[in-house]
């Protein structure tokens, strides 16, 4: 009854959670609630940010391109931290399940960091009459988005998806040592984007009827990231479960 | 410390009998920066102004030249597996294979500027500043350049991968690089953090490297 070599050995919870083929079992329910509590934070935050919010006694109508452009570079850098726990996950235990999350969410952070991009000079364009300027935030943006896309380069480049896990691991993390030098020697090099303004000593800098659609906005596209996370998860350990599959098939037939 | 200064000497030893890419560089170095008059006009005052700036590109673009001979000729000749196994941690193999590339490809830019410092009709005054500048930044750009070179070794195709991993990183070295020239007399805020860089770069780089190549060599 009690034959110990082939008992699974003891896990903790997370390790049982993070378990690929568990993680599989566990996140297929998470899906459409999670989508349907998009949707609806979604609608409420659109329907407050477009329709129940004052337009700005400067910038009128279009200060609601913010509802959209905070949010997105919100996630450019949220994705990165999200990247960055994935890779030490990677290097430190070897999880399989971390370098699933490291590979998913690269291009996810590169979407996000380039509609923050281009919704900001969308918005640049009405309210300081340019499209770009080297200024030290869109600057460091648009670094990012570069560290972004050589990650992407670097997943592509391998074969083995075990090795490029490890080597991709150490270069976000070179990477994220290196972003925050980045954002300071760009910002000391040229500003004109504003300053913070929701997290800053002493409260936010804008009324509540500004700030309460855009922390709306904030959760929706924090909750987009994770649901469009969870599905390309996914879609990753599927894709590996086929071609180990075909791979068999092919070893079979010889 | 023997096998440090062994392993110096010998990629020397290779670059100089294997001939002329020293001077590729330097002449890779000096064409781009003699191509820039040709496409903003020999205007001696735009020169003078840009030219701190035309030089630290062009000696980023041939710090880039050389990355990818830095490790794959030792991963195709087998010398790459012996480092991991010799006496010397990685770490320490990957520090000298550091100062051979810094001297291979730095220095040769640093002899060559004082050329450049004429075509692109510079004083005095602004070239020693310039090669000040070089010689504190370029430590920093090798050691991007080896991370890059140690995370792309492992890769048939990785030629153009590490320039593009590693020049996004590389943009503070080249903002204070440019800073240090352009920073009037007597202050150093721009140097020292120029400083700052390079020394913080290169310690960390060999760890970052060594443990890419422990990974691309299982």
């Amino acid at each position: 009854m009690t034959d110990i070599a082939t008992q699974p050995p003891k896990l903790n919870w997370f390790s049982r959670l993070a378990h690929p083929g568990n993680f599989m079992t566990w996140s297929k329910p998470l899906l459409w609630p999670l989508g349907i509590a998009t949707a609806a934070i979604f609608a409420i935050g659109l329907y407050f940010a477009l329709l129940d919010s004052p337009a700005d006694y400067q910038m009128g109508e279009t200060v609601r391109i913010m509802y959209i452009h905070v949010p997105n570079a919100w996630l450019s850098q949220f994705v990165y931290g999200v990247m960055f726990v994935a890779s030490l996950g990677t290097l430190v235990w070897r999880h399989p399940l971390a370098d699933v999350a490291a590979k998913a969410a690269a291009p996810l952070g590169a979407a996000f960091t380039a509609l923050a991009l281009f919704s900001g000079s969308l918005w640049g364009r009405p309210t300081w009459g340019t499209f770009w300027e080297w200024d030290g935030r869109m600057t460091s943006t648009l670094i990012l988005f570069f560290i972004y896309l050589g990650i992407i380069a670097l997943w592509r480049a391998f074969d083995d998806q075990l090795r490029a896990a490890r080597i991709v691991a150490i270069v976000t993390l070179v990477g994220a040592l290196d972003i925050p030098v980045i954002k300071f020697s760009v910002d000391w090099w040229n500003t004109l984007h504003q300053p913070a303004s929701i997290l800053v000593a002493g409260g936010p800098k804008m009324p509540g009827s500004i700030l309460t659609p855009l922390f709306i906005m904030l959760f929706a596209f924090t909750f987009l990231f994770l649901l469009l996370h969870l599905i390309s998860m996914r879609t990753v350990i599927l894709r590996r479960r086929a071609e180990s599959l075909s791979r068999q098939a092919a070893a079979r037939s010889a | 410390m023997s096998a440090f200064l062994a392993i110096i000497s010998r990629d020397l030893r290779l670059a100089a009998r294997a001939g002329g890419d020293a001077l590729t560089l330097v002449l890779f170095f000096v064409m781009v920066g003699a191509v820039v008059p040709f496409a903003i006009g020999p205007d001696r005052v735009l020169l003078a102004k840009l030219a701190p700036g035309i030089i630290w590109i062009a000696a980023f673009l041939s710090m880039l030249l050389g990355l990818d001979r830095l490790f794959r000729a030792d991963d195709e000749d087998g010398s790459l597996l012996l480092f991991r196994h010799a006496g010397p941690p990685l770490e320490a193999v990957v520090v000298a294979k550091l100062v051979a590339h810094w001297l291979l490809t730095a220095l040769p830019v640093l002899i060559a500027s004082p050329l450049l410092a004429i075509l692109l009709a510079m004083d005095a005054g602004a070239w020693s500043r310039t090669l000040l500048s070089l010689a504190v930044g370029t430590p920093a750009l090798t050691a991007f350049g080896v991370i890059g070179a140690a995370v792309t070794v492992s890769l048939k195709r990785g030629g153009l991968l590490a320039p593009v991993l590693i020049l996004p990183l590389c943009i503070p070295v080249l903002i204070f690089g440019v800073a240090t020239v352009a920073a009037p007399e007597g202050t150093t805020a721009a140097l020292l953090f120029l400083a700052a860089l390079s020394l913080v770069s290169v310690a960390f780089c060999p760890f970052a490297a060594a443990m890419a190549l422990r990974v691309g060599s299982e």
